[in-house]
């Protein structure tokens, strides 16, 4: 099958590691990557912040970039939740648009979910860790699946040490703009999330959102909290030797 | 955007006062979990919920036609109904009952709709001295405060700040200890119930096919403030109708749960009428004053299921923001999300747009809500309603950006010049990010870019590694 990733802008910018770490993945489910290169960002800080005409430029722009393509894959809940949910809401009133966005958002996939409704590939069976591990639960997941869920997937995962955070499902207080535009705000929120992260015990960090590690490794390196962020993909990847570890 | 707004001064000082946010945590997360544990008990919460939903959604479509059955039903039984266009109608209408027939001690249930309109100012305009008899309010009112939560008005106080309250107010000694304070209020208020004349109450839900009142409160005090004084008058907002009785367990089974876990308020008190000639007591009158003041505008628009609001105040404990902000620093009379939402709706003048904007969309609320109102995505909506009124800076920018991510070629320039723009403090993180990254690095850092995109990997390596495979 042919599966186009769409890697994010956060990702393509700042950890492309979790792209390379999906592309592997996917290749060893049988999937046949492909990389549109015209693919920039989703346009969700445009609609969160109301920019919604913004927004429907580059929802346009992106459902023409992967229109013919089988399944879209993209390694952030919350950019598919973007394609999904939004893009249909906002080309609602232009039929033609509507349609193909329609179409987007049913093979517009977050990468777990991908993994366990189309190759039908066993995360938990295939991860490994050789430490303590807890998890940040990205909010905007709860479209594809739930904190439990999360928890769920992990704590099969072989031999697993898993530290659960309580409240499972804190939000970290990236949310975009909101991180620079309430930095306020969004600093105490995240400070009770790495504080939460920080009392499992665990060192490393499950984090499947792009925005999310990036606020939350930011905080952490200023604080001087030892906490290691991955996605899932990385885990994955390295699990299957299809990556090295990294550090 | 660097320009600090009043909500942004207000929200720095609720940020900074490190006693307000401790308190707030420490009682918020206990009502998340109370909640959960309430929730577990119902056979199908999902399934309740969704009906509540539809039940609340239903009214509010047909809402003119239950509006009428409830005025009919309640005039049929004896009572008197107001209808009050704005919050200074609802103000003359109740100060009027007061001083045209000469009731002077004023007892008040807990109500948020007359905190919205301002009513005891109005009432001690007038020369009267409401009395606010729910605990917290009582608190509230007798240390000069506001309250800043919908449910747990002292959510932001402390034993400390009540003692000192109490013992400066009411003359009594010094205790913190919280059954001692509580019993002597209680006194204090038994004494003001003994004589009071008028009872001013809120309503939770207004039932049309019967015309009931229907009044859930913990501490009794709203029981006596609706039976004890010769006139009763309850202020409801149109929106609090709901159609039949049968429909009213479905909420009863909701509030309490999502406000504080219990099964149940400790009191549900039912009003149908005032004193008939066969009842040995309770009011001579009653007042049923229905308010507008911006619902039916609201009602009209696109965010009528707002109204659906029960005032159950789980939004408020769910919510990471309120949690660390508290809710002073919202500058309304209904914080967290649902008031980040109701504020602007209610006064779109007011200069609230600040308020929708101040969430992460994190979307905790939204699954607390037991009627299912989708706070993010209103939220998201008025913001979409007020992008107009960002700073021009802002506004350039975002076109900037727009720009930027229409073109591949300018995209992949913008991840250079960011990497050419962050200083790297030696490590690979940089801590005083440029123009508007500053606000990124006041409490965090930003790692620096690695030198090779995703895209640029790909094109280097992984595109031909398939290609070879």
């Amino acid at each position: 099958m042919t599966v186009a990733l769409f890697v994010t802008c956060v990702s393509d910018t700042f950890c492309p590691r979790v792209g390379e770490a999906v592309v592997r993945v996917l290749r060893h489910c049988g999937c046949d990557v492909r990389f549109p290169a015209r693919q920039t960002c989703c346009g969700q800080p445009a609609y969160n912040s109301g920019f919604h005409s913004e927004a429907a430029e580059l929802a346009r722009r992106m459902i023409a970039i992967f229109e013919p393509y089988e399944y879209v894959v993209t390694p952030s809940a919350s950019c598919a939740m973007m394609v999904r949910q939004h893009y249909p809401q906002l080309l609602a009133d232009e039929p033609g648009w509507r349609k193909a966005a329609d179409r987007l958002a049913a093979k517009t996939y977050e990468f777990t979910s991908f993994l366990r409704e189309v190759p039908e590939f066993d995360v938990s069976a295939n991860l490994r860790f050789n430490e303590a591990v807890t998890f940040h639960y990205p909010c905007h997941a709860r479209e594809f699946y739930s904190a439990r869920d999360l928890e769920a997937l992990l704590s099969r995962v072989p031999g697993v040490d898993l530290r659960t955070p309580r409240p499972v499902d804190l939000c970290c207080g990236f949310g975009g703009i909101f991180a620079v535009d309430h930095a306020e705000i969004s600093g105490a929120m995240m400070g009770d999330k790495l504080e939460s992260l920080s009392q499992t015990g665990a060192g490393l960090v499950i984090c499947d959102e792009g925005g999310c590690a990036l606020n939350l490794a930011g905080g952490a390196h200023r604080r001087g909290t030892s906490l290691r962020f991955r996605h899932i993909a990385e885990c994955l990847a390295e699990s299957l030797g299809l990556m090295e570890a990294e550090e | 955007m660097s320009a600090s707004t009043p909500f942004q001064q207000r929200v720095a000082a609720a940020v900074a006062d490190k006693r307000v946010v401790r308190a707030v945590h420490l009682a918020t997360l206990k009502k998340v979990e109370a909640r959960e544990a309430g929730m577990d008990q119902l056979r199908d919460f999902e399934q309740i919920r969704s009906l509540a939903a539809q039940v609340k959604q239903h009214t509010l479509d047909y809402l003119p036609r239950y509006l009428e059955q409830f005025v009919e039903q309640i005039e049929g039984r004896g009572g008197a109904v107001h209808f009050a266009p704005d919050a200074e109608a609802a103000r003359r209408i109740i100060c009027d009952i007061a001083t045209s027939r000469g009731l002077k001690r004023v007892v008040k249930s807990k109500s948020m709709t007359s905190e919205e309109i301002h009513l005891n100012q109005a009432l001690e305009a007038v020369g009267l001295r409401p009395v606010e008899t729910d605990l917290g309010e009582f608190i509230v009112q007798i240390d000069h405060d506001t309250p800043s939560h919908i449910v747990t008005p002292i959510i932001h106080k402390d034993r400390r700040q009540i003692a000192l309250a109490m013992q400066r107010e009411l003359g009594c000694e010094y205790t913190e200890d919280p059954t001692e304070l509580t019993m002597i209020a209680r006194r204090h208020l038994r004494e003001i119930f003994r004589n009071c004349d008028l009872g001013i109450s809120g309503v939770n839900f207004g039932v049309a096919e019967t015309g009931t009142l229907c009044i859930c409160t913990n501490e009794g005090n709203g029981r006596l403030t609706v039976s004890r004084p010769r006139v009763h008058v309850a202020l409801m907002g149109i929106e609090k109708v709901i159609p039949r009785m049968r429909d009213l367990p479905v909420f009863l089974k909701l509030l309490a749960r999502s406000s504080t876990g219990q099964p149940l308020t400790v009191y549900t008190t039912l009003i149908s009428g005032p004193k008939r000639l066969q009842d040995a007591d309770g009011p001579e009158e009653l007042h049923v004053v229905l308010m507008d003041a911006g619902r039916s505008d609201i009602w009209a628009g696109e965010f009528r299921e707002v109204l659906r609001c029960i005032r159950c105040g789980a939004c408020l404990n769910a919510c990471p923001v309120y949690r660390n902000i508290g809710g002073h620093a919202y500058g309304s009379v209904y914080p967290g999300p649902i008031g980040a939402l109701l504020t602007p709706l209610l006064h779109p003048a007011g200069g609230h747009e600040e308020l929708p904007r101040a969430s992460s969309l994190c979307g905790a609320c939204g699954v607390a809500c037991p009627v299912k109102i989708d706070i993010p995505d209103l939220l998201v909506r008025l913001r979409a309603q007020t992008h107009r009124s960002h700073p021009l800076a802002k506004r350039v920018a975002m076109r900037m950006w727009l720009w930027a991510m229409k073109s591949p070629l300018v995209f992949r320039l913008g991840q250079r010049l960011l990497r050419g723009l962050l200083k790297d403090g030696g490590d690979g993180w940089a801590t005083d990010g440029p123009g508007p990254l500053r606000a990124w690095t006041q409490p965090r850092d930003l790692p620096i870019p690695p030198k090779r995109s995703f895209r640029a990997i790909w094109q280097a390596e992984l595109s031909n590694e398939d290609k070879r495979g």
